[in-house]
């Protein structure tokens, strides 16, 4: 394939991936992984290096508008990203020594969980009991705009939040992903944040973690321009379209639709990863 | 005071989301700038991906990004500009703690330095042998 074809075809595939990544809210990472893997044949190191970098480009574009909201905690996003960062540089050195069949076989699982997480109907977990002292320290608990009035919230479980976010810091660091999913586990079931405010504030610590890996990936030579160039402009500009979009349409069907297709990549990537395909 | 605090933080807030946003679009107009050329040059070669090969990119470290950039080729430009998009977020966190700092809130600042730390030990090229 020449160079011009290949750029034009990934140029597309992430335009789709960032698009549906955005209005399923699962992200373009983990879309594409798989397509450049599965379908282009290229090693999954270029694949994860490519999508790190396009975690950053997409995550640090739509966190501008959340945090001029006021919909972001700066606190807590500050405060958790020690973890997430250790977490990122953790991820990407085990990824170093991993055997790439078996960074195929996580990647597969985090991929069905993720999009099984997407189906799950939201719940506010938030609360107004004042109890923790962590939270209390680190000057965590805050309040955000719900119609205009300020409306106050407390934090609660503030270890167990860290922890899980250096889990979720680590598989970012590891697969290349944002993994956006369990760092809204951690904030909406152990912290009790109001998934608006989890939600963004997520979304706003994805930069720095990802930019922790990806300093990693760039010394190891799995940044490479040709492949990461149509990868992030594609997601970005991809992602832009599917939040414009996301405000007028239904995405209940669509996200359904998009767990299966999302599916049968993450079992091909298992199956791939498990029997030496990669 | 509590209102003063409270303008300060939402000062940040607007602070914050422009150099978000300003940092992404400088970046990526350098690596679409950077990808045109890069087509240019080497449109018709044909692609090489199938294996990776720690030692197919060349542009790998901050220095050598920065010096070969000047060279005007399309990798080096498009790998600048990716570099700008990692710096992106990394700046954001480096304007906090400032920011912090002028609010007084001395605890944040720590944090802040704490993160910055560990990002500036991975720049550095420590953890990627």
């Amino acid at each position: 394939m020449s160079v011009l074809v290949f750029t034009l075809i990934v140029l597309v595939g992430a335009f789709l991936a960032g698009f549906l990544g955005s209005l399923t809210g699962l992200g373009g990472g983990v879309i594409i992984i798989p397509l450049l893997t599965l379908g282009l044949g290229v090693d999954i190191h270029y694949a994860i290096g490519a999508s790190i970098i396009s975690v950053i480009a997409t995550s640090t574009g739509s966190a501008a508008a959340y945090v001029k909201e006021g919909l972001t905690n700066m606190r807590i996003g500050m405060f958790l990203e020690i973890a997430t960062t250790v977490g990122a540089i953790l991820g990407a050195v085990i990824a170093v020594y991993l055997n790439a069949g078996y960074v195929a076989v996580i990647f597969g699982c985090i991929l069905i969980f993720s999009s099984l997480m997407t189906l799950k109907k939201k719940v506010d977990h938030s609360t107004l009991e004042y109890t923790s002292k962590g939270a209390k320290f680190f000057k965590l608990n805050g309040s955000y705009p719900v119609n205009g009035v300020e409306t106050p919230y407390a934090v609660k479980n503030v270890a167990g939040g860290f922890f899980m976010m250096l889990f979720a810091g680590t598989l970012s660091g590891l697969l290349g992903i944002g993994s956006g999913a369990l760092k809204v586990i951690a904030m909406d079931n152990i912290m009790r944040l109001p998934f608006k405010v989890s939600t963004t504030t997520s979304n706003f610590m994805m930069g720095v973690t990802a930019a922790a890996s990806a300093v990693v990936y760039l010394h190891r030579g799995q940044i490479d321009p040709g492949i990461a160039m149509p990868v992030c402009i594609g997601v970005l500009i991809g992602a832009t379209v599917g939040a414009k979009v996301l405000v007028k349409a239904k995405t209940d069907k669509l996200k359904i639709v998009f767990a299966v297709v999302v599916t049968i990549l993450a079992v091909q990537m298992i199956y791939k990863g498990l029997t030496g395909g990669f | 005071m509590e209102q003063a605090k409270n303008i300060n933080d939402k000062d940040i807030q607007s602070l914050v989301g422009n150099l978000l946003r300003a940092g992404v679009y400088i970046s990526m107009g350098i690596v679409i700038i950077g990808g045109i050329i890069y087509l240019f040059d080497h449109s018709a070669e044909k692609i090489d991906y199938a294996a990776f090969d720690f030692n197919k990119v060349s542009l790998k470290t901050v220095a050598t990004i920065f010096s070969e950039v000047l060279t005007f080729k399309g990798a080096a430009i498009v790998q600048f500009g990716l570099l700008m998009l990692i710096f992106t977020p990394i700046a954001r966190v480096l304007m906090a703690v400032v920011s912090f700092f002028l609010e007084k809130d001395y605890l944040y600042v720590l944090i802040g330095l704490i993160v910055l730390a560990i990002i500036m030990a991975s720049l550095s090229g420590g953890f990627a042998h």
